[in-house]
């Protein structure tokens, strides 16, 4: 049942779904208040191994490390760490491994701190630049079906695709 | 006061892996790549020839998917200074099956011999044991080094073991640079398909 279905059902909730349909096994990640709720969700699922972070780059090579062993894994980060990602990104290209991230969207509107605002821009091309395909989701109802072709693409054909998910999506920051 | 090193680099790694098993093997780009191949290729090796930095995380992911294998991380002590901060990532996870071997000569060896950090003080075996590692030591000595290759099991970890080496070059031992291809035979080692 999407968001779109079911008022109750938050987007964050259709990603959860999607990460259990296609039996995601590792979720490391930098936390952002974008991605909260999702993380609470798969901290609350034995089935699912979350991985706290240090810098963004780790949660590209354990991804890799996941999938050499036969796991899925998935990369949970805000626009600020995309930049930390850029060299780390190569071990994905150069070896063909499949690479998804989902990208809290800082910097880029309803934004009342301008330091978030370069990365933001540069956050595409930062990944068009390595070779990684951008998806964009603006509003709740493109989360779900975007998510769910996204791990399907990577994990059965291994290819690379990062999904911004916009910050009038997530909505302002609450202090 | 840091002693002088005694144990050679191919020596060191050619005793580790001398009773592998099925060890899946990590190695981090450079040195501890040759190493490793030089110890004898073996499918289950994936050789890093790029992403410093990496290894460490590469060893953690590899750990968790394949939880009742040992997983080995072999690497020096540049490449795993700059992914420092994934001594800590590794001990918030606690895989009781991952160790990580450091091959410390204090330098960076690739680029011409500048001293790193660990030639400035810097004690690795110390920074995985403030992160909360149940085992870390630093080994300067064969009969230290076979002493732990000798009470070694596969599910007392994380562990890092920092192994003191000396500088003097190593015989050219290149290893395949593929990423596909050593990818792909990781993982048909552990029966998986390619995609």
């Amino acid at each position: 049942m999407s968001a779109k279905n079911n008022p109750a059902q938050r987007w964050e909730d259709d990603i959860f779904d999607c990460f259990k349909r296609h039996d995601i096994n590792q979720v490391p990640y930098v936390p952002d208040a974008g991605h909260s709720h999702l993380i609470k969700r798969i901290h609350n699922d034995p089935s699912i191994t979350p991985i706290v972070l240090t810098t963004e780059e780790e949660g590209v090579a354990s991804s890799c490390g996941a999938w050499l062993g036969g796991h899925k894994s998935v990369l949970l980060m805000q626009s600020s760490g995309v930049g930390n990602c850029i060299n780390m990104l190569s071990l994905t290209t150069n070896c063909n491994f499949p690479f998804v991230a989902i990208v809290s969207m800082r910097g880029e509107w309803d934004e009342f701190n301008q330091w978030q605002v370069p990365m933001s821009r540069a956050t595409p091309g930062s990944f068009q630049l390595m070779g990684i395909e951008v998806q964009r989701c603006n509003s709740p109802d493109e989360v779900a079906p975007t998510v769910d072709a996204a791990l399907y693409a990577a994990f059965a054909s291994e290819q690379r695709i990062a999904i911004l998910l916009s910050q009038r999506l997530i909505g302002r920051k609450v202090w | 006061m840091i002693p002088q090193a005694i144990v050679n680099r191919r020596e060191a790694v050619r005793r580790i892996l001398a009773n592998r098993g099925d060890t899946l093997v990590v190695c981090g780009l450079g040195s501890s790549t040759y190493d490793v191949f030089a110890a004898g290729d073996d499918n289950k090796n994936f050789y890093l020839w790029g992403a410093m930095g990496g290894s460490v995380m590469i060893g953690l992911g590899l750990a968790i998917a394949q939880p009742t294998k040992p997983v080995l991380v072999i690497t020096g002590d540049g490449e795993a200074l700059m992914g420092i901060g994934a001594l800590a990532s590794v001990a918030a996870q606690k895989p009781n099956n991952l160790t990580i071997v450091v091959l410390d000569n204090g330098h960076f060896g690739e680029t011409g011999m500048q001293p790193s950090h660990t030639s400035h003080g810097v004690n690795l075996a110390e920074v995985a044991a403030a992160c909360g590692f149940n085992r870390s030591q630093t080994l300067v000595e064969y009969e230290a080094l076979d002493a732990y290759i000798n009470r070694r099991t596969a599910s007392n970890g994380p562990t890092l073991m920092v192994v003191k080496i000396t500088t003097e070059n190593q015989k050219r031992a290149l290893p395949n640079i593929d990423g596909v291809y050593i990818k792909n035979r990781v993982r048909a080692s552990l029966g998986i398909q390619p995609v």
